[in-house]
């Protein structure tokens, strides 16, 4: 730890005092903007219902109060569906999703980073130009198929579609472009397989763009990315239901930021944890040869 | 296999070390195939078959009930001859794309690159800030709340509080600020999935690559990012790319959250807004997937653009 520590100092003596400052301004105004609406959700739970109809409103709240978060439970126990079911529809969906979506794009972005094969130029081609395609007009085709294989409003549905999406192995790809060719070649010549390369070597050195895929998914699952394909009530998510709970009026503004608060923090539970595990990598300081 | 007499030794060992060669590489091709093909087997059957459907449909008349009546390019054809809506929505793409997405793409780079200058912890605490507006899905609805034209409107509020207004502006209503709000959000939003993409990239960079680069003269943090940080990420701007064009010409979420659905004189109409009016709603599949196409060959053409001018800026392959 002393020694990068000592690496940081070393990289600061080339800065200089004026540049730190105007960083320092330029990210605490920029960071304020960006966390407005956020803080603003969080006060607005919290205001009683005078302070959220006051006129004119204010941004903070002046009595604090729980009684949103109150009235989000009543109404969560009042569900016909009990809500343990939800939790446990919304953990399976992302823990398998997740998994597996890291696991098929990152044994797929191995060969097309690093192996020389026919057709390997017209895959990587088409999953880049597969991104720039719009979703509200492949989603129709796409209900079709799945329909046509009665996928329609099973787990499937919830966890098949993010299994196949393009993005993770887009990112790995990207990244393991940069695993310098003599660490592959060094394994090889002591006699490793193809798939152990992949394992031992590549995903180990991507680690960052790993964990920031699994904020990417986790998030894009846990915000409802599949609800589409599911119409009925006991295969549908937390956020879904909370949500749901949202829209369906009752004095909207105050309930509707408790749930905002609250559907945010899985996602930003998992945000953190692999956030402070990317720094960590860096310890040992990025790919080298 | 034929060799010649007096080099025969020297052939053999050649033809032995070929064989072996194309006996890996051949190992090599299957392993390849072999660890694409989950991948490949899920994609196309939820995402290829679908955008060729999509394709083909764009030459028909489709409602989703009958069977899909062929049309040629007529779709085409009615699109810029016949569909005033969808001219506005394409200008208003355009400017859209034309402003948020470069401010965006360059924000996600700088603010990336200046996290990655401080201490560990302020980092994680910065990178969290700057990326909150995208953990959540919904959290931009409460740019509503901050520009209402009605009694929730909080800027509003405080221009009333301060005396410069009498009656509210109509931020969302209004064609002369709607589009400009859009932008504001949209531009908030855009330190999502390249931003992070960055921010990893950025720890991927060889550290050993800025203490050569100090002993080889680099003075400041400008030629720093010029010299070392730039040209090492490449990858992650090209994928930062991607998927900034995809955000920047399909915005339609927030359009709707902030504008409504149809917005007041179109003024937030985009061509995503536009292909759900005609497809989720008026049921004229083909058309909206005609719609849908056109868009695709407009960020394909940007990327294509921008994928040359990024690799003069990182002298990547």
């Amino acid at each position: 730890m002393t020694k990068v520590r000592k690496k940081i100092y070393k990289r600061r003596i080339s800065r200089s005092f004026g540049g730190d400052m105007v960083m320092v301004l330029v990210l605490t105004v920029f960071g304020l903007f960006m966390a407005m609406p956020f803080v603003y959700a969080i006060m607005q739970s919290l205001k009683p219902m005078e302070e959220i109809f006051a006129f004119p409103p204010r941004f903070f709240v002046m009595h604090p109060t729980l009684e949103n978060y109150y009235m989000l439970t009543q109404a969560i126990g009042g569900t016909w569906v009990p809500v343990g079911r939800y939790a446990l529809n919304s953990i399976i969906v992302l823990i398998i999703s997740t998994a597996g979506h890291i696991i098929i794009a990152a044994m797929g972005a191995f060969p097309l980073a690093k192996m020389r094969f026919k057709g390997n130029r017209a895959i990587s081609n088409f999953i880049t130009y597969s991104l720039l395609f719009t979703a509200p007009v492949t989603a129709f085709p796409q209900y079709i198929i799945m329909a046509k294989c009665g996928m329609i409003n099973t787990y499937y549905a919830l966890i098949l579609p993010s299994l196949a999406a393009p993005i993770g192995i887009f990112l790995l790809k990207n990244f393991m472009v940069q695993i310098p060719d003599s660490l592959l070649e060094a394994a090889r010549i002591d006699g490793a397989t193809n798939f152990q390369m992949l394992w031992k070597i590549a995903v180990p050195n991507v680690r960052p763009a790993i964990l920031t895929l699994l904020i990417f998914t986790t998030q894009s699952v846990w915000n409802g990315a599949n609800t589409g394909f599911i119409y009925s009530e006991q295969l549908k998510t937390l956020p879904t239901m909370l949500n749901q709970l949202a829209a369906s009026g009752m004095a909207r503004a105050g309930v509707a930021a408790a749930v905002a608060v609250v559907v945010m923090l899985v996602p930003i539970a998992i945000f953190i944890v692999s956030q402070s595990r990317i720094i960590e990598t860096m310890a040992y300081s990025g790919i080298k040869e | 296999m034929h060799y010649r007499r007096g080099k025969g030794i020297e052939t053999m060992h050649q033809a032995a070390y070929k064989y072996a060669l194309s006996k890996g590489k051949r190992r090599d091709t299957r392993d390849a195939y072999l660890m694409l093909l989950p991948f490949l087997l899920l994609f196309s059957f939820f995402i290829v078959l679908p955008i060729l459907s999509s394709i083909f449909l764009g030459f028909t008349y489709f409602d989703m009930i009958q069977m899909p009546q062929f049309l040629g390019v007529k779709n085409y054809v009615r699109m810029f001859l016949d569909d005033d809506v969808f001219l506005k929505a394409l200008s208003n793409t355009v400017v859209f794309a034309v402003i948020t997405g470069p401010i965006g793409y360059m924000s996600c780079f700088i603010f990336a690159w200046l996290i990655n200058e401080l201490p560990p912890r302020v980092r994680s605490v910065l990178t969290f800030i700057f990326y909150v507006p995208t953990i959540s899905g919904s959290i931009y609805i409460m740019w509503t709340y901050i520009f209402s034209g009605d009694s929730y409107g909080l800027i509003n509020g405080v221009l009333r509080n301060l005396g410069l207004i009498n009656k509210p502006i109509q931020f969302l209503t209004d064609p002369k600020y709607v589009l400009s709000v859009i932008m504001l959000v949209q531009i908030w939003m855009s330190l999502g999935t390249a931003f992070l993409s960055f921010i990893a990239g950025l720890q991927n960079v060889d550290k050993q690559l800025y203490e050569a680069g100090a002993i080889d003269g680099i003075r400041n943090r400008w030629q720093e990012l010029f010299y070392i940080t730039l040209p090492s990420m490449g990858p992650q701007l090209q994928f930062g790319a991607v998927m900034q064009i995809g955000a920047s010409f399909s915005v339609s979420q927030i359009a709707i959250a902030l504008a409504g659905f149809p917005s007041t004189d179109n003024a937030a109409t985009t061509i995503v807004t536009h292909i759900m009016d005609v497809g989720n709603l008026r049921y004229e599949m083909g058309y909206a997937s005609a719609i849908s196409v056109f868009l695709f060959a407009i960020m394909l053409f940007t990327n294509f653009l921008l994928r040359n001018i990024l690799r003069a800026v990182t002298k990547d392959d």
